[in-house]
């Protein structure tokens, strides 16, 4: 089954990494939406559904740990899986990121075996 | 892992983290590149017209650069996404250097325990030429490690504060 996939990061160079990563992970996309930052990626939200949402943490305008603590109230993002993406590595962020709702925590540098392993298991089946 | 007070205590400076700071570059290289550095035999001053740099700020207060040659970092970012060279624009160019020096100055960090916790980093910064004067505050004159990417020569440096 293929998915639905947003990638939200300020770089678009790294959005372009973490779906060729995907991808090289054998993970089917059928389509990927992109956003610089957690403002944006709502505003994809509320027009698109997905099945994977991939997120860094340092972004301006709304970081990635707003940006999760926003997703409930999102009809579109209920239930999506969040995984982050981040050169955060602290214990700290890891712990904020999984209280507020994300799945999994991919440290930056990654490779795309990290990224199946992180991904795969939160999409249930539908990879 | 070495706490940030063991490694500087051990040394009475900071020249002790200069070997994390080639692994933290060494391990964004392979991972996000898959290109191996090497060290350079002699030290040689070339043309590094492209400069990254990373602020840190909290229990390390400085700022962390990558430099190299304008056709290195073109190289970097067609191994980074995969795509032929003469395919890499400027700007592409600009924000593959500054991910790549986030990604060090983040993995550097996480090497150190403490900093992962206490040490935050700035959004990069891309300088393109080389007719400028960085001055900082920094105590020291900083840690520098030079290393070759496919033979070309680049500069990773860290300028540290407090």
């Amino acid at each position: 089954m293929s998915i639905r996939a947003l990638i939200v990061d300020d770089s678009s160079v790294m959005r372009k990494i973490v779906e060729r990563s995907l991808r090289q992970a054998g993970i089917d996309l059928s389509k990927v939406f992109e956003a610089g930052n957690g403002a944006d990626a709502l505003v994809v939200l509320q027009e698109n559904q997905v099945d994977l949402i991939l997120c860094d943490i340092n972004m301006p305008v709304m970081d990635g740990l707003e940006f999760i603590k926003q997703l409930p109230g999102v009809a579109n993002a209920k239930d999506v899986p969040v995984v982050m993406i981040t050169t955060e590595g602290s214990e700290s962020h890891v712990v904020q990121a999984l209280s507020c709702g994300a799945r999994g925590y991919i440290r930056k540098p990654f490779t795309p075996q990290q990224v199946k392993e992180h991904v795969v298991p939160v999409l249930g089946g539908k990879s | 892992m070495k706490s940030a007070n063991e490694l500087h205590a051990a040394s009475g400076s900071h020249e002790s983290w200069i070997p994390l700071l080639e692994v933290a570059a060494r391990e964004v290289f392979e991972l996000m590149l898959g290109s191996r550095l090497t060290l350079p035999e002699t030290a040689e001053e070339t043309n590094l017209n492209v400069t990254a740099m990373v602020g840190l700020a909290g229990q390390l207060c400085g700022v962390l650069s990558v430099r190299c040659e304008d056709g290195a970092a073109a190289l970097m970012t067609s191994k980074m996404l995969g795509v032929e060279l003469h395919k890499v624009g400027s700007e592409e160019m600009s924000d593959a250097l500054g991910e790549i020096c986030n990604m060090v100055a983040g993995n550097f960090k996480n090497k150190i325990s403490g900093l992962s916790e206490g040490c935050m980093l700035s959004p990069p910064t891309v300088i393109t030429g080389n007719d400028y004067s960085l001055h900082s505050q920094a105590e020291s004159p900083g840690l520098q490690v030079r290393l070759l990417f496919e033979s070309m020569p680049m500069i990773v440096s860290l300028q540290i504060q407090s």
